[in-house]
């Protein structure tokens, strides 16, 4: 199968109906998992256990949402390659308050 | 005089396979990742920094409204589906179907907004303002920032619902596209809530 004719903009309308199932499943996953979210959040767990459990949610639901509404899992190449650099620089952002944490710890000037 | 087309609005650019506008709001979408990344990169450094959190004691459940908070969450998760109809709708050649789910879009994202202005009202009634303390301030910034996006994108899928939609007389691909860059846009904002609703409200 070409590239083009796995593109689902070369899809005719009733072949293109097929997909809108899903749409809702997701849907429907996104309700459960906040529901789960906000139910995990009344047993008030340790914070540590909270935190990883609130996000690695939070985080299957963007995955959702990112793979089928915004379809990145039948995406062209270009869009990963943006994708992947973007990670890596929100990655690095993210730890840089770790950084300032080590910083402090070893009790350097200005800390 | 003849008029220039601007290339590649419907077919995909030879170098990168697909519409440049789509193209346009993926690297633009990139540049809002850093941006909320360095904000919610300050709130870890302020929370991990600060002896108790929330600074005023009790939880942050205690302090904002989790009922509201969660309800909006479903209504911008809705939001999201009824985007992605919006869009589904135009590949399927049905301009009033369009319509209804990209009304339904709008109508919700009015309805997220409504919400927060009587979560920011309360808050305000107590004297809550960002200057009350780091967990106050970082709500408001977080929050603010995500709201002005949804006010964006109100303002971007009216547009498209309203004097936008006359392009699908003369080129329906042009503007189904013009749909699925919106939607992606609409649906990075519903992604944006999904770790910020969490994060200030339940943790």
């Amino acid at each position: 199968m070409t590239e083009m004719q796995a593109d689902p903009h070369a899809e005719t309308p009733e072949q293109f109906k097929k997909h809108l199932s899903k749409y809702y499943v997701v849907f429907v996953a996104l309700l459960c998992l906040t529901a789960i979210t906000v139910g995990v959040s009344y047993l008030r767990l340790e914070r540590p256990v909270a935190i990883t459990l609130a996000l690695i949610i939070a985080s299957v639901k963007a995955g959702l949402v990112a793979a089928v509404f915004m379809h990145l899992i039948d995406e062209k190449k270009v869009i990963y390659a943006v994708l992947l650099l973007t990670a890596l620089f929100f990655a690095l952002v993210l730890t840089l308050p770790s950084l300032t944490v080590f910083e402090h710890h070893a009790g350097m000037p200005g800390t | 005089m003849a008029e220039t087309a601007i290339p590649y609005v419907v077919k995909p650019h030879p170098v990168t396979g697909i519409p440049n506008g789509k193209f346009g709001i993926w690297l633009f979408l990139a540049s809002e990742v850093m941006l909320f990344g360095a904000l919610f990169s300050s709130y870890v450094l302020i929370r991990t920094g600060a002896p108790h959190w929330p600074p005023s004691g009790g939880l942050s459940s205690d302090i904002l409204n989790v009922p509201l908070g969660t309800f909006n969450t479903a209504v911008l998760i809705t939001s999201s589906i009824t985007m992605v109809l919006a869009w589904a709708s135009c590949k399927m050649g049905n301009l009033s179907r369009f319509k209804m789910w990209m009304g339904a879009t709008v109508l919700l994202a009015l309805v997220f907004l409504v919400v927060k202005y009587f979560e920011y009202s309360d808050k305000f009634h107590h004297d809550h303002f960002p200057s009350h303390d780091n967990f106050f301030a970082i709500y408001f910034v977080l929050t603010g920032l995500h709201g002005l996006h949804i006010i964006g994108g109100v303002i971007v899928n009216t547009y498209l619902l309203g004097p936008g939609s006359k392009l699908w007389a003369s080129d329906p691909e042009h503007f189904t596209n013009r749909v699925e860059n919106a939607g992606l846009y609409w649906h990075f904002v519903d992604l944006v809530w999904i770790f910020l609703f969490p994060s200030l409200y339940l943790l």
